[in-house]
C-alpha cells in the first residue's frame, strides 16, 4: 500500500459538529429536495449554524435523473455563490463527500464544510437497483447487484472448504442481527425482526442470496458539518473527532480480473483498511475498534468486510458469525442501527448515514436509549462500492489523543 | 483433383417441444415426434455460427474465402447477415466474400451450388455455406408443430480424393413458381393453399420431376447407398415417391423431421450431414431439395472420409431437454409475448457495437507480449506490467473453460428468461470471462465444470439484435 500524508498528522485535526439524518424507507410524498432540507437542517440545528455560515458543499448522488451537479442541493438549501459539487462514486459517495470536506478543511481552505448525500430511488418505478448495470450494454445487460457480489459465495466455500449450507446459515445470521439492530432504530426502513425459518423460506434473488440477504432500496438523506478540530468545541461540548479515513479502488471489475484475485478478498478493501487504520494509529483492529458500520449491501458482502478490515482472521468469519462476535452484545459490534439491510440504502446517502449513527453512538444520544452502546470511543464506518471495486472508510473517535 | 465437401458441421438447439405439448394446448389429438426449439437467445445467425463451428474442427478459419447463408428467416431484412456470421466466425474481413442465399426453403441447396460453383471456378478455395432456420407456423396449424429450428454447415472446396469427405458429382435444378407455401414479407407466419394442391402439384410433381432428371441422366436408383429426401412432415408422401421411381425405403436417409422437425432451407443440409456423418468409403449419396422447383445433388463418400471428426447430430439429439411449457414457446417466438421485465439500464450505441465488434463478435481478449499476461475483454494497458499497446489479441471461441464461479440469479432475468447463471469462466491463458450460462441443468452447475462458448442473441435495444457470446456446459465438443 502507498503511504499518504507523508508530512502531515490528520488525526483529530478535523471534527463533525453537527449531524443529520432522514427517516429511510419509500418515501413516497417526498422529493428529493425534501429530503435535503430534512437532512440539512437537522445538521444546521445540531451544529448550532445557519445555511449562510457553510463555505464549502460536497453532495453524494447516483441516481438523480440526467447530469446534475449540486444543484439539488442549492437549489433547496438555498446556498449562494459557494462551491457546491457533486461526486458519483457508487455506494462509497456518502464517504468521499465526507473524506473531501475533510479535506477542504483540513487544507486551510475553509472553516465550515458540509458533506450531504441524498438519493430518491423510489421514483424510478422498479423494485431493486435494476438491471445492466454493468459498463458495457451488451455484455454486461444482465449485470445486478445481487448477482455480483453473490460471486463471492461460491469461490470462497471452495478456497476455505465451506458448503453452501454452511455459508447460507452464516449469511441468514447476519440478516437476523441486522434486523433486529434495525427494530430498535426509529429512522430505520424495516422494523421486521426475522427467524432462521423466515429467512431460509424467504424468494431466493441470486444464489446464496435470499431476499433477506438484500437490503431495502430506499429513499433517504444523510448531513455532515465539518469543522477545524481547534474550532470545534466553539459549536458544541462533544465533538466528534476524524481519526483516519481509507478509500481505494481496484484494477478492472472483478468479473474480469484475473490471477491472484479470487473473490474471497479485495485489494480495495484491504488497502482502504490499510490507509485509514495508518491514519487512525490502528494496529489491532478486532481489539481497539468499538463498534463499526460495514456495507451490507447484502449479507456477503459483510461477510466479505469482516476478513478484509481485520475483524476475522482470513477463512475465520463464519466461526465469528456463530459466536456472535458482531452482535450488539459481542465484541465488536457492527451494524448496530440495522445496517443497509435494514436501515435502508439510499447509495448517496448511505456512507454519512453510517457515520451518523457512529457519531450519535459516540456522543451516548442515539434516538433510541434502548439501543445505545455503553464505553464506545473508536468507530468505523465503510462503504464497498460499483461491481464492486471501490472502497471507502471513516474512523472516528469521541476523544482526542 | 476433385470438387466436393471437405467438412461438414450441424447445430440442434438443447430445447424441444414434444409435438404432443401442442396438440395438449389446443384440443387437437396427439401428434408424435418433437420439434427442435431455438432458445429465447437464438435465431438464424446464432445457430448459423454454431453449425459453422463444426466445420472449423477440420478447416482453419483463416483458409475459409467465402460464407454464404442460407435460410428464410434471417434477424435483418436489410443488411448482410452473412458479414456479421462472417465476423462471429473470426474469418478474415479482408478476405471472405459474403452473401445471404435467402427466400426459398431450398436456398440451402441453391447456397451449395452457388459454392461448389465458385470453388469450380476457381474464385473460392474454402467456401463455407452454413443454413439455418427458424420458422413460425400460425398457433395451432399443422406448420407450427411440424417446423423445427435448426442449423446445418458444409465446406465445399476442391481437393485430393484424401482431403475431402465426398465429392459433389452431379447437380439438377428446376424452377416453379408456385404458392403452396409462402411469408408475405412483413408477416410472421408461413401461409399455405389448400393441402391437396399444395402436394399433388407441388411436393410430389416436383420432387418427382427431379428424380426422373437424376435418373435419365445416367443414374439408376441402386447406385445410391442413400438418398436424402426432404419432407414437410408427410412420411406417405416420402414412401409414394420413393417407390414410385424405383426407390428402396430402405435407401432413405433421414432429414430428422421427427425429432428436429421441418428445418425449410436447413433441411437438405442436416439431412446430407447426417447422411454424411453415417456414410462408409465409396458410397453414393443423393440429396432432393423442395421450394419453388427442386434440387438433386449427387456425392461420392471418398477416402478422405476416414480422417472425419465425431459425429455431431447424434450428439446433440442425445444432449437435449424438453421446453417444459407451450407458453414458453410462444413467448420466446413472439406470439404471446410475455410481460417484460425491469428495463436494462445501459442502452447500446451503434457506435459502440461496431467499435467493440472484435470483443462482442469475435470473443477476442488480449495478451501482453511483454510479460504474457492475459485480459478479457481487450485492454491497451496490461494490468501485470503496465506496457501499452504491447498485446496480441487472442480469441476464446474454441476454449473449453472452467467456471470459475457463479450465481443462480432470479432478479435479473426478464419473465420469459427467468431464471440466468452469472458466470465467471477462466480459459487456459488465466484470462477471466464474465458472461451468462445458457442451456444448463441447474441441479448441475458446479464450480470448476468444463464449460464452453456459443455465440447469442442479447436483446433488442437499438432496434437492432445484439449478439455476444455466452457459456454452456460442454456440449459442442464431442468428448
Amino acid at each position: 500500500m502507498k503511504k499518504y500524508f507523508k508530512n502531515k498528522q490528520i488525526r483529530d485535526e478535523v471534527a463533525i459538529i453537527g449531524m443529520g439524518c432522514t427517516k429511510f424507507g419509500e418515501r413516497w410524498d417526498t422529493g428529493l429536495s425534501d429530503l435535503i432540507i430534512d437532512a440539512a437542517f437537522e445538521a444546521f440545528d445540531d451544529a448550532g449554524i445557519q445555511a449562510s455560515d457553510v463555505e464549502v458543499c460536497y453532495f453524494a448522488n447516483t441516481n438523480a435523473p440526467n447530469n446534475c451537479s449540486g444543484t439539488p442541493v442549492t437549489d433547496a438549501l438555498k446556498l449562494h455563490g459557494i462551491p457546491v459539487t457533486r461526486n458519483e462514486n457508487w455506494c462509497t459517495s456518502g464517504h468521499i463527500a465526507l473524506i473531501n470536506a475533510i479535506l477542504a478543511v483540513s487544507s486551510g481552505m475553509c472553516d465550515i464544510a458540509m458533506a450531504i448525500g441524498a438519493e430518491k430511488l423510489k421514483d424510478k418505478g422498479y423494485a431493486g437497483m435494476g438491471i445492466g448495470r454493468g459498463l458495457d450494454p451488451v455484455r454486461e445487460a444482465r449485470r445486478d447487484a445481487p448477482g455480483s457480489f453473490a460471486l463471492i459465495a461460491e469461490a470462497y466455500g471452495k478456497k476455505y472448504g465451506y458448503s453452501y449450507d454452511d455459508i447460507k446459515t452464516a449469511l441468514a445470521k447476519i440478516d437476523i442481527k441486522n434486523h433486529y439492530n434495525g427494530s430498535l432504530s426509529p429512522k430505520a426502513h424495516f422494523h421486521n425482526r426475522l427467524t432462521m425459518e423466515q429467512v431460509m423460506a424467504a424468494p431466493m434473488i441470486a444464489s446464496p442470496l435470499g431476499l433477506f440477504d438484500c437490503c431495502g432500496t430506499s429513499d433517504g438523506a444523510a448531513c455532515a458539518i465539518i469543522t477545524r478540530a481547534d474550532l470545534a468545541k466553539n459549536y458544541r461540548e462533544d465533538p466528534i473527532y476524524i481519526k483516519g479515513f481509507g478509500c481505494a479502488t481496484d484494477m478492472i471489475t472483478p468479473h474480469y480480473r484475473p490471477r491472484e484475485f479470487d473473490w474471497s478478498s479485495f485489494e480495495a478493501l484491504r488497502n482502504c483498511a490499510a490507509m485509514a487504520y495508518d491514519m487512525a494509529g490502528i494496529t489491532n483492529p478486532r481489539e481497539q475498534i468499538d463498534l463499526a458500520e460495514v456495507h451490507d449491501c447484502f449479507s456477503i458482502t459483510e461477510m466479505a468486510i469482516y476478513e478484509d478490515f481485520g475483524f476475522s482472521k482470513r477463512g475465520e468469519a463464519i466461526k465469528d458469525i456463530n459466536d456472535g462476535f458482531f452482535e450488539r452484545t459481542g465484541g465488536l459490534p457492527v451494524n448496530v442501527d440495522g445496517g443497509l439491510k435494514c436501515f435502508g440504502h439510499p447509495v448517496g446517502a448511505s456512507g454519512i448515514r453510517m457515520t451518523y449513527e457512529i457519531y450519535k453512538q459516540l456522543q451516548h444520544k442515539v434516538d433510541n436509549p434502548e439501543r445505545q452502546l455503553e464505553d464506545v470511543h473508536i468507530g468505523l464506518s465503510q462503504t464497498f462500492g460499483g461491481p464492486p471495486q471501490i472502497a471507502a472508510c471513516l474512523i472516528l473517535g469521541n476523544e482526542k489523543g | 483433383m476433385t470438387f466436393g465437401i471437405k467438412s461438414t458441421g450441424a447445430y440442434l438447439p438443447y430445447r424441444y417441444l414434444p409435438k404432443a405439448d401442442i396438440s395438449k394446448a389446443w384440443g387437437g389429438k396427439g401428434a408424435r415426434g418433437e420439434k427442435s426449439v431455438a432458445d429465447v437467445d437464438e435465431d438464424s445467425i446464432t445457430m448459423a455460427v454454431e453449425a459453422a463451428l463444426g466445420c472449423f474442427r477440420t478447416v482453419s478459419r483463416s483458409d475459409i474465402d467465402a460464407l454464404y447463408f442460407a435460410t428464410t428467416t434471417a434477424p435483418y431484412a436489410e443488411k448482410q447477415n452473412s458479414a456479421l456470421i462472417s465476423v462471429a466466425c473470426d474469418l478474415l474481413d479482408e478476405k471472405v466474400f459474403t452473401a445471404d442465399v435467402t427466400s426459398g426453403t431450398r436456398s440451402g441447396t441453391n447456397a451449395l451450388r452457388i459454392a461448389l460453383d465458385a470453388v469450380k471456378a476457381g474464385t473460392s478455395k474454402n467456401a463455407l455455406v452454413t443454413a439455418a432456420e427458424t420458422r413460425n407456423g400460425f398457433p395451432k396449424s399443422a406448420q407450427e408443430a411440424s417446423f423445427g429450428d435448426a442449423a446445418a454447415a458444409v465446406v465445399l472446396a476442391e481437393g485430393s480424393e484424401d482431403e475431402l469427405l465426398a465429392s459433389v458429382d452431379y447437380t439438377a435444378f428446376i424452377n416453379e413458381e408456385i404458392n403452396d407455401y409462402w411469408r408475405p414479407a412483413d408477416e410472421k407466419y408461413t401461409r399455405h393453399a389448400e393441402k391437396r394442391f399444395c402436394d399433388e402439384e407441388g411436393y410430389l410433381r416436383e420432387v418427382g420431376l427431379i428424380l426422373k432428371k437424376v435418373l435419365k441422366d445416367g443414374y439408376t436408383a441402386a447406385d445410391f447407398a442413400k438418398v436424402v429426401l426432404v419432407s414437410q412432415g408427410n412420411p406417405k408422401l416420402v414412401k409414394k415417391l420413393l417407390l414410385k421411381n424405383g426407390f428402396e425405403e430402405t435407401q432413405l436417409s433421414t432429414t430428422l423431421t421427427d425429432t428436429v422437425g421441418d428445418s425449410g432451407s436447413a433441411q437438405a443440409l442436416l439431412g446430407l450431414v447426417n447422411a454424411l456423418e453415417n456414410a462408409e468409403i465409396g458410397q453414393k449419396i443423393l440429396v432432393v431439395d423442395y421450394g419453388s422447383g427442386a434440387s438433386a445433388i449427387v456425392l461420392t463418400v471418398l477416402p478422405g472420409y476416414a480422417k472425419r471428426p465425431a459425429p455431431q447430430i447424434a450428439h446433440y439429439l442425445e444432449t437435449r431437454a424438453p421446453l417444459d411449457s407451450y407458453a414458453r414457446f410462444l413467448s420466446w417466438r413472439g406470439i404471446a409475448k410475455a410481460e417484460p421485465g425491469a428495463p436494462y439500464k445501459l442502452e447500446p450505441s451503434w457506435a459502440q457495437t461496431w467499435r467493440e465488434q472484435r470483443i462482442n463478435l469475435r470473443l477476442h481478449g488480449s495478451v501482453c507480449k511483454k510479460c504474457g499476461a492475459a485480459l478479457f475483454p481487450i485492454n491497451r494497458v496490461c494490468d501485470c506490467c503496465g506496457s501499452k499497446d504491447e498485446y496480441e489479441e487472442f480469441s476464446a471461441q474454441e476454449e473449453v473453460g472452467k467456471l470459475y464461479t457463479f450465481s443462480i440469479d432470479e432478479f435479473a432475468g426478464q419473465s420469459d428468461d427467468p431464471v440466468i447463471i452469472q458466470a465467471v469462466a477462466e480459459v487456459s491463458n488465466g484470462a477471466h470471462i464474465y458472461t451468462l450460462m445458457t442451456d444448463f441443468v441447474r441441479e448441475e452447475v458446479k464450480v470448476d465444470m468444463d464449460v464452453e462458448f456459443t455465440f447469442r442473441h442479447f436483446h433488442d435495444l437499438g432496434n437492432f439484435p445484439n449478439y455476444f457470446w455466452k457459456v454452456r456446459p460442454v456440449r459442442r465438443e464431442v468428448r
